[in-house]
């Protein structure tokens, strides 16, 4: 645990595999720009490994101002007790108020041990990260910006937005795909602040003997937001509307076993019962009727937005969200007012007097 | 020569059927107005630990910390095979973050010294997947995460992990907590003679509140206190009693514990259940689409 440090910076982990990064940082340090912006504190990128240093240029020009270069033999793979370390050495030495890592498969094995170590706050897999002022219920002590972590609990029933007011820093993971990145500014620099790695006296207690990478395929199971079609969607070319609709959300695509079926969609993407299932914090399903087999598949979603043509299709028995229209009108508009943030809340207000 | 493992399991309650109602004015869980199951990966952590022992041998023992209730895990871990069962329940407790639960559970499992600590990946009401990670660092044991297939050769562990987009194999060295996925295996069902051996296993505390009620509102404490005395010896006798720990029982610093060892606090809770059915619809037009954005962006759904 460190004191709570008003001129901390804001850190986001630079989880990389093999000098790769992946998107997940990228997408943390646009979120950690906004916020290292609020607090009028730099935004620093922690970059550990071996043989890194050339990502540091893209960490610069993702938004950070300075790279904390942490490189040593040891740490090619990533190791639990070794990054574990290292992190740990940085926080001590610096002091930073806010801690970002990716929900990775890395990003979870590490940020928990590190926060255990440091006996701070931890709040898993935030959808969205805010800076606000906290009252305690019991004390009213009154605390001004705050990372406020905000995150869906119990299978995506509540939203719960969690505060670390005194054992700083203050750390949270996010998944993949939440936070959106931004575009890289070219010209942009940062400093690189190179870190005397010490490992001396850890004994590694694991070896890692086999690797098995895939290119990333699509992961169902993980995503926050699942944007499906059916038999409805009438093309391998047509099923071009859902891929955008989910790359807008930053969601996955999901297809019933008519579209896998159809060849509209690979068999990878299939959910139901002999698909995948999945229950993300919304599933937005386009022509499909929802049969027994899909909903087995989708119906523990958190939210489900169906768009049907008929509106006694089975699926908007388990819907909370229904559009009766034809999708080839409806996805195009969804993709418009998403990418027209600005007039939302207009729309907001609006629709509510209407 | 066998392992002695230690498989920590926890009572849940069935995020598939939650409702507005289970959520207290203070941000907390209303646990007692929803239906608790086994959290479906402990399962897999318990099933990970009983092959351990059919093959090697050793002893398999299962803890829960919550309130009284998580006895029915407990029970039902013996119903599977497990050879002992321990209850850490206490009141201050409570309000417990995975920080301070995860040091509660290092002090309980201090004391069993076992070789071997198996946890769910993550649990569903949380989905956080922290306190394995946070055990293994307390006790200062090996972490592996993510195990789906595992092998023991004398004080070496190998294990095949799953890392979302392909697989690691690792050598690592005992003692170790491993934290097992749902796809490590198949549990095995509760097994008929267990169970009628196991369904009588009571903890002190459950036996203090047959007493109560048995004895009635006109008795002293002194004899309640007296009978609960008995009948748990009489339990112990019989192999029937779970083991129930308080705070004290594992020399745990208080400071650590419930909500003054709990960093995080809740800020802010907001109910978004919807019951499915009931639909709100939306027009398929330009200002309806919209409204139904704005709301999703809202609540953070998306954004
Ligand atoms: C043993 C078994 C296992 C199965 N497993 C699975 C499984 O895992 N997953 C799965 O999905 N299915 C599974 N099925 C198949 C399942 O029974 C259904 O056949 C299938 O889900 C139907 O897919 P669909 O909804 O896309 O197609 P359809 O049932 O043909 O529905 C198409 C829908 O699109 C709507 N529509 C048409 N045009 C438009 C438009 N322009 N705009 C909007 N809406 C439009 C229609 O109104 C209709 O509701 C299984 C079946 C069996 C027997």
């Amino acid at each position: 645990m460190i004191e709570v440090n008003r001129k901390g910076e804001v850190w986001v982990f630079a989880e990389q595999e093999a000098g790769h990064l992946s998107e997940v940082p990228l997408e943390l340090l646009s979120k950690g720009r906004e916020l290292a912006d609020q607090l009028g504190v730099p935004l620093a990128a922690v970059l550990v490994g071996s043989k890194v240093r050339p990502l540091c240029a893209t960490l610069a020009q993702h938004g950070a101002d300075l790279i904390y270069l942490a490189e040593d033999g040891v740490l090619t793979h990533y190791q639990t007790a070794s990054y574990t370390r290292v992190v740990c050495d940085l926080i001590t030495a610096y002091k930073p108020q806010i801690c970002l890592f990716g929900a990775t498969a890395i990003g979870r094995d590490l940020a928990p041990t590190v926060a255990s170590a440091m006996k701070c706050g931890l709040t898993a897999d935030c959808t969205d990260l805010q800076i606000g002022d906290h009252t305690d219920p019991q004390t009213k002590e009154h605390i001004a910006k705050l990372l406020l972590q905000i995150r869906p609990a119990f299978g995506g029933n509540i939203i719960a937005t969690i505060v670390n007011p005194h054992r700083w820093p203050q750390m949270a993971t996010v998944r993949e795909g939440v936070m959106r990145m931004t575009v890289a500014e070219a010209g942009r620099t940062g400093k690189t602040i190179k870190f005397p790695v010490n490992l001396a006296g850890l004994d590694l207690p694991t070896e890692v003997v086999e690797s098995q990478r895939r290119a990333k395929k699509v992961n169902l199971k993980g995503a926050r937001i699942i944007v499906a079609g059916g038999a409805g969607v009438g093309s391998r070319d047509a099923f071009r509307l859902i891929w955008d609709l989910a790359n807008i959300l930053g969601g996955a695509v999901g297809g019933s076993r008519a579209a896998v079926d159809l060849g509209y969609v690979d068999h990878d993407h299939q959910v139901g019962q002999t698909g995948t299932t999945v229950r993300p914090a919304l599933y937005i399903c386009c022509g499909v009727s929802g049969a027994v087999q899909h909903r087995a598949g989708m119906q523990e979603s958190a939210k489900i937005l169906a768009i049907n043509i008929d509106k006694d299709a089975p699926i908007f028995g388990v819907a909370h969200y229904g559009i009766v229209g034809d999708l080839n009108e409806v996805i195009p508009r969804m993709i418009k007012s998403i990418r027209s943030g600005a007039s939302l809340s207009d729309a907001v207000t609006g629709a509510s007097k209407a | 020569m066998g392992y002695s493992c230690v498989v920590c399991v926890k009572q849940v309650p069935d995020t598939k059927r939650i409702t507005g109602q289970a959520m207290k004015e203070d941000g907390t869980v209303n646990r007692a107005a929803l239906p608790a199951i086994f959290n479906p990966e402990d399962l897999n952590a318990l099933e990970a630990a009983l092959r351990v022992r059919d093959q090697h041998g050793g002893t398999v023992t299962v803890i829960a910390m919550g309130l009284p209730a998580a006895c029915d895990v407990l029970r039902d871990s013996l119903f599977r095979g497990a050879d002992r069962a321990i209850l850490i329940t206490d009141r201050r407790a409570a309000a417990s973050d995975t920080l301070a639960t995860s040091y509660i559970l290092s002090c309980a499992i201090r004391k069993l010294t076992p070789d071997l600590v198996f946890c769910g990946r993550q649990a569903i009401d949380g989905d956080t997947a922290q306190v394995g990670p946070q055990l293994a660092e307390k006790l200062g044991y090996t972490l592996v995460t993510y195990l789906e297939e595992l092998e023991l050769d004398g004080r070496t562990a190998r294990v095949k992990r799953n890392i979302g987009n392909g697989y690691e194999r690792v050598r690592s060295r005992l003692p170790a907590l491993f934290t097992v996925m749902e796809t490590a295996n198949h549990p095995r069902p509760p097994a008929l003679l267990k169970v009628m051996k196991a369904k009588k296993a009571r903890a002190p505390v459950e036996i203090a509140k047959a007493v109560d009620g048995a004895l009635g509102a006109s008795a002293t404490a002194e004899a309640k206190a007296a009978e609960t005395a008995h009948r748990c010896a009489e339990m112990q006798a019989r192999k029937l009693l779970i083991t129930q720990w308080n705070l004290d029982d594992i020399e745990a610093d208080l400071g650590w514990c419930g909500g003054a060892g709990s960093p995080t606090k809740v800020h802010r809770i907001q109910s978004i259940v919807l019951a499915g059915g009931d639909y709100k619809e939306f027009p398929p037009t330009e200002a309806g689409i919209a409204s139904l954005i704005g709301e999703l962006i809202q609540d953070h759904t998306i954004g």
